[in-house]
């Protein structure tokens, strides 16, 4: 166990490393001086000079790589190039409305989904199946953030039981920032919930089918007991593998959704800095979001020892 | 062939014929003004009714799709031609440093979300549909190489694979020969799997800007230009909603019967 | 009045029939043996006393276990016998566990789920019962999980769970087929342990009549969904009645004659061969420790001669079969094919292949689904230095399949079109087309029924008659080997340990391991039977 942690440790810290090597290397490549687009065109070669120094500029790039991950390492992400504010402030601001976005929409897709898909395993073929069938068909149909502005028409403008937008902030309580998050939570969960409960539906059909089922049933187990007490457990293998994906989904698609209901989140981040062209704010807002993405798939390959206790004795 | 893959077929090729239909013909030129008639609901004159500048959304939903399936095909090829041949690399040297190479590099991109990449090309290069394009397809490749592996890893073990390597052919000519054929079929369906992502994330990426820019119509912006009326005028986001709905469906039923249909599944009882 | 009594059971699934007014009865203590090859119903009958067919079985007939009939109890009434009252025990040791929860638990839970103790008296109860089976606590602790145990002992795990609410029914379905024969005469005489001790019925279903005739009260015999004969042991095997039961026997124990060897002249040279794989280490910074799977192997193999190998699994024949086939390096000694090296790396001498061929165990997987026969069976004509021309590789294919005793128009069809039987002798086929010095049989025979095995049998006889073969034929069946070959060797964790004329070798086994292999296998008895043709 302590090898195979080890092993994806490694993994995790070389994936972090080469992406984190790609990403500075693709924004290197833009064109153009930050210095310069700050201060505009007429600005004296003295100024940009004396800016350069003070964003970190004037060295080599290999310094400027390693001067980038060494700060990010103790929380500094540098300067913002349009607001001049430090960008691990404005990114911490906004990472308390896309994380718990992110969270709550993943906490809604796996209650949905499970039962959802254990339902219809058990009724495999009957009209329940085939109901669960053609709405996670649908489901996964959807362009979440259409499904969004829909939710807005019929729940906000329609009914008045939400906000149309914004977010009310954490100061004014859980509940009032919760609510102003439901609607987006929901617009991001269903379309993942409808993968998820298919995946969760397949994977006890292939597991129904395999000899220990059948050895549970000779024991005296009913058809619902041998689902339960060995068929859930097993399909948890690769509907953990989609909960992992879909997490990297969840943070991606909340920055579009965000759109819809104009949350002050990373993805309004992110485009204000790409039309300002504050390009450090856009590198570090990526790197934490492959962090996250290569962090989450690190703690899904614990989640699999955890289940199967071959992995555990084997590497 | 079951119902699954007569409708799926059905709705796609919808989609494909409105696409090439609109090369030739579209009720009216997609981008002419007619600010009079603006935010028309749909009616006899205008199927799909207008948008705020009076533009008809029928003949603006059709080109649209235009945008929606040259983007979705060309990622989902280069997923495939670079995804394959490195799967297939891959399983026919396991165990090698190469395959280490190859996976580990595929776990990476998978550690960019197709959104995230388009972030980066597009705040270094600017916006645009061949962006949406590279995107999408640089997240395609490693799906494919996955896939591709996975169903070769399994091939290899088989012993017709022995019999041929007995047979003294190389790896390349038993990749080529005995293993790409067997794992066509899984790769047609994952193909149409992916191809419909693909019309969702186009569709994503131009909602926030990241994708086609104007005047190229696209469902996408489409929605994003209804977004503030929708209180006014539901049509302008229903219609290109319905449209990436029937779309993405058509596909995803599509993939659906074509698995059913092309793995016959040749049992035999052996006990 | 009988523990278990069948009248008149049929069995249809999607309107084709799977058994056919079947009658069969076992008492208490009693061991009965249902028989018969693929196809045959056995299983079938075996599931349909656990009530568990596949979904869309209509049954028709009675099955009285203790005078209640089966056939009219509820899904929950079945429910509280299965495991209670009759237990069940299947082929693949292999599958047949949860591989995610520990051998204890799922012993125990056959236990709780019937509420026959309180859960701590469960593990007690499991403990003992685990023992008994010969999976002892202190050496198999019951936190172990199934991938840590062997075949053998799995089956064990899933015997203990069919017994440990001592039920009066037993079923075996092919219990030991999966295993190797040292460890099936173990679990043989479990079987027969627990029968006798806890006076249980066991219904044993098998298709090897050595074991059959060697364990069984009664023997029943079945093919296509009906019995065909039913009896008790040893008056059924002095009277064989239907003319199916005696081909079976003859089958089982089908001899057949080879022709004299050539003058000895070397082909094949093993010298010195090893091979080892790195295990994964147990402990972080621990030295990796190294499987020895092929130990020091050297023999010589002349043309014109039949060589067997037997070993049980594991013993490293596979890895010294694909050593020998060129597919795997070996990390010291040499194999030579007519003085020239196997092993080429990636890139193939076709010098060396050319005169090296192989048929498979499996008939379903050694063939490309996606092409036709004509196609598969030239593939290794690819070797030849000159390409054959289209005419005469057609012809070669006809002769080929005519030969293996196939219709040349054969060549137009897809795998799947034909049986086991006649796939593996495509691929006898397809082995012989580029005329090899040596071809190798890996397990060849082994997945094939008794009736299509005496027939292949018959067909390598006529083969090496009319084409002078020379082979290797690997396999763990001795019944087999013993028949098909002149000279034996055999092997054992990576080291032959005995080697001579086959004869010799089984008539006056040297090793103490040939020995116990040959005491383990299951022996068919003596019995007069007119020879029959197939």
């Amino acid at each position: 166990m302590l090898r195979y942690t080890l092993k994806r440790l490694m993994s995790l810290v070389i994936s972090l490393v080469v992406s984190s090597v790609v990403i500075f290397a693709v924004i290197e490549v833009a064109p153009g001086d930050p210095a310069s687009f700050m201060l505009g065109v007429n600005a004296q070669e003295d100024t940009l000079a004396a800016l350069r120094a003070e964003l970190g500029l004037d060295v080599s790039k290999f310094d400027r790589y390693l001067n980038w991950i060494g700060g990010m390492l103790v929380g500094d992400f540098g300067t913002s190039y349009t607001y001049r504010t430090p960008v691990s402030q404005m990114i911490a601001d906004r990472l308390w409305v896309s994380l718990p976005l992110a969270l709550y929409a993943l906490a809604l897709s796996t209650m949905i989904a499970f039962p959802a898909g254990i339902y219809a395993a058990a009724r495999r073929g009957k009209p329940g199946d085939l109901a669960v069938m053609g709405a996670t068909q649908l489901g996964i149909a959807v362009p979440n953030f259409w499904f969004a502005m829909m939710l807005v028409l019929i729940f906000a403008i329609n009914l008045p039981w939400f906000n149309a937008g914004g977010f009310a902030g954490w100061e004014s309580g859980l509940w009032v920032g919760l609510h102003s998050l439901t609607l987006p939570a929901i617009a991001l969960a269903l379309p993942q919930a409808a993968i998820l409960a298919r995946v969760m539906r397949s994977a006890l059909l292939d597991i129904l089918g395999e000899d220990y089922m059948r050895t549970a049933r000779a024991k005296g187990l009913s058809r619902r007991q041998a689902l339960w007490r060995h068929g859930v457990r097993n399909a948890l293998i690769p509907v953990l593998t989609i909960i992992g994906l879909q997490f990297s989904f969840l943070l991606a698609g909340s920055i579009i959704i965000e759109q819809v209901f104009y949350l002050p989140g990373l993805g309004r981040l992110v485009f204000q800095a790409i039309s300002a062209r504050d390009l450090i704010v856009v590198e570090s807002v990526v790197m934490l979001l492959v962090f996250a993405v290569i962090t989450v798939n690190f703690l899904v390959d614990l989640a699999y020892a955890a289940v199967d206790p071959r992995l555990r004795s084997r590497t | 062939m079951s119902r699954n893959l007569i409708l799926g077929a059905a709705l796609s090729s919808l989609v494909v014929l409105a696409a090439l239909v609109s090369f030739i013909w579209t009720p009216y030129d997609h981008a002419a003004l007619d600010i009079p008639s603006k935010l028309a609901t749909p009616d006899n004159t205008h199927w799909f009714g207008t948008d705020h500048f009076g533009r008809d959304m029928f003949s603006m939903i059709m080109v649209g799709a235009r945008t929606s399936i040259a983007v979705a095909l060309v990622a989902v090829g280069i997923g495939i031609a670079l995804g394959v041949p490195l799967g297939l690399t891959a399983a026919a040297r396991k165990g090698s440093w190469l395959d280490e190479v190859i996976m580990r590099g595929n776990d990476l991109v998978f550690a960019f979300p197709s959104l995230v990449i388009a972030i980066l090309i597009t705040a270094v290069f600017g916006a645009g549909a061949i962006n949406a394009i590279i995107a999408i397809g640089i997240f395609n490749i490693p799906v494919f190489a996955r896939i591709s592996r996975g169903a070769a890893l399994s091939l290899w073990e088989r012993e017709f694979i022995l019999a041929a390597r007995v047979a003294g052919k190389g790896t390349a000519r038993i990749s080529i020969e005995h293993i790409l054929p067997n794992v066509a079929n899984l790769l047609i369906v994952q193909g149409t799997i992916q191809f419909s992502l693909g019309i969702l994330a186009e569709a994503g990426l131009s909602y926030v800007g990241l994708g086609a820019q104007p005047p190229t119509p696209s469902w996408g912006r489409m929605l994003a230009d209804a977004q503030t009326m929708v209180g006014i005028a539901p049509h302008l986001a229903l219609i290109p909603g319905l449209a990436i709905i029937v779309t993405v469906l058509g596909l995803n039923l599509l993939g659906d019967g074509l698995r059913d249909w092309l793995d016959p599944r040749i049992r035999v009882a052996r006990a | 009045m009988s523990l278990l009594q069948i009248t008149n059971l049929s069995v249809e699934i999607e309107d084709r029939p799977i058994l056919e007014q079947i009658n069969l009865s076992i008492d208490s203590g009693q061991i009965v043996a249902v028989t018969g090859e693929s196809g045959s119903g056995k299983s079938m009958t075996a599931l349909a006393v656990m009530q568990l067919l596949p979904s869309g079985s209509v049954q028709k007939g009675e099955i009285d276990l203790n005078g209640q009939n089966l056939l009219g109890l509820s899904e929950a009434q079945m429910c509280n016998l299965r495991g209670a009252a009759v237990g069940m025990v299947f082929q693949e040791p292999m599958t047949a566990l949860n591989p995610v929860k520990t051998i204890g638990d799922q012993v125990a839970e056959t236990i709780l789920i019937h509420k026959a103790t309180s859960p701590d008296k469960a593990y007690e109860k499991t403990r003992d019962v685990l023992i008994r089976v010969g999976l002892p606590p202190d050496r198999f602790p019951l936190s172990r999980y199934p991938h840590e145990l062997s075949g053998g002992q799995r089956q064990r795990v899933v015997i203990a769970m069919a017994i440990a609410l001592r039920p009066k029914l037993l079923i075996a379905d092919e219990p030991t087929t999966a295993l190797d024969v040292t460890t099936q005469a173990q679990i043989l005489g479990l079987l027969k342990g627990l029968v006798k001790e806890y006076g249980m019925g066991l219904l044993m279903i098998t298709h090897d009549l050595a074991v059959v005739a060697d364990l069984a009260d009664r023997i029943v015999v079945m093919r296509n969904g009906i019995v065909v004969e039913e009896g008790e042991t040893q008056h059924l095997l002095s009277n064989m009645k239907h003319p199916y039961t005696r081909m079976l026997f003859e089958a089982s124990g089908h001899q057949v004659e080879l022709p004299k060897t050539p003058k000895p002249r070397v082909l094949l040279e093993v010298a010195d061969v090893v091979r080892e794989y790195r295990l994964p280490r147990g402990r972080l910074f621990e030295n990796p420790k190294h499987h020895r799977a092929v130990d020091s192997v050297s023999f010589t193999l002349n043309s014109g001669e039949r060589l067997g190998l037997v070993g049980e699994s594991g013993c490293g024949k596979s890895t010294l079969t694909r050593a020998i086939l060129g597919l795997e390096d070996v990390q010291s000694g040499q194999i030579r094919l007519d003085g020239q090296p196997v092993f080429t790396g990636h890139k193939p001498n076709l010098e060396v292949r050319r005169k090296l061929q192989v048929v498979f165990q499996d008939p379903f997987g050694s063939f490309n689904p996606r092409h036709r026969v004509g196609r598969l069976i030239t593939e290794p004509l690819h070797l030849l230095e000159t390409p054959p021309t289209q005419a005469e590789r057609h012809h070669r294919v006809a002769e080929m399949l005519t030969a293996v005793g196939l219709n040349p128009d054969d060549a137009g069809k897809y795998i799947h079109e034909f049986s086991g039987g006649q796939r593996q002798r495509i691929a006898i086929a397809r082995a012989l087309i580029i005329r090899p010095e040596l071809i190798l049989f890996d397990e060849a025979v082994s997945a094939l029924d008794v009736s299509v095995r005496a027939q292949i049998l018959d067909l390598l006889a006529k083969l090496c008659r009319e084409y002078h073969l020379t082979y290797l034929f690997i396999s763990h069946d001795l019944s087999v080997v013993r028949t098909i070959t002149d000279r034996v060797m055999v092997m054992r964790a990576g080291r032959i340990v005995e080697q001579g004329k086959t004869e010799h070798v089984f008539s006056d086994p040297q090793h103490a391991y040939t020995r116990e292999l040959i005491a383990a296998s299951p022996r068919l008895p003596e019995i007069k039977l007119a020879k029959t043709s197939y």
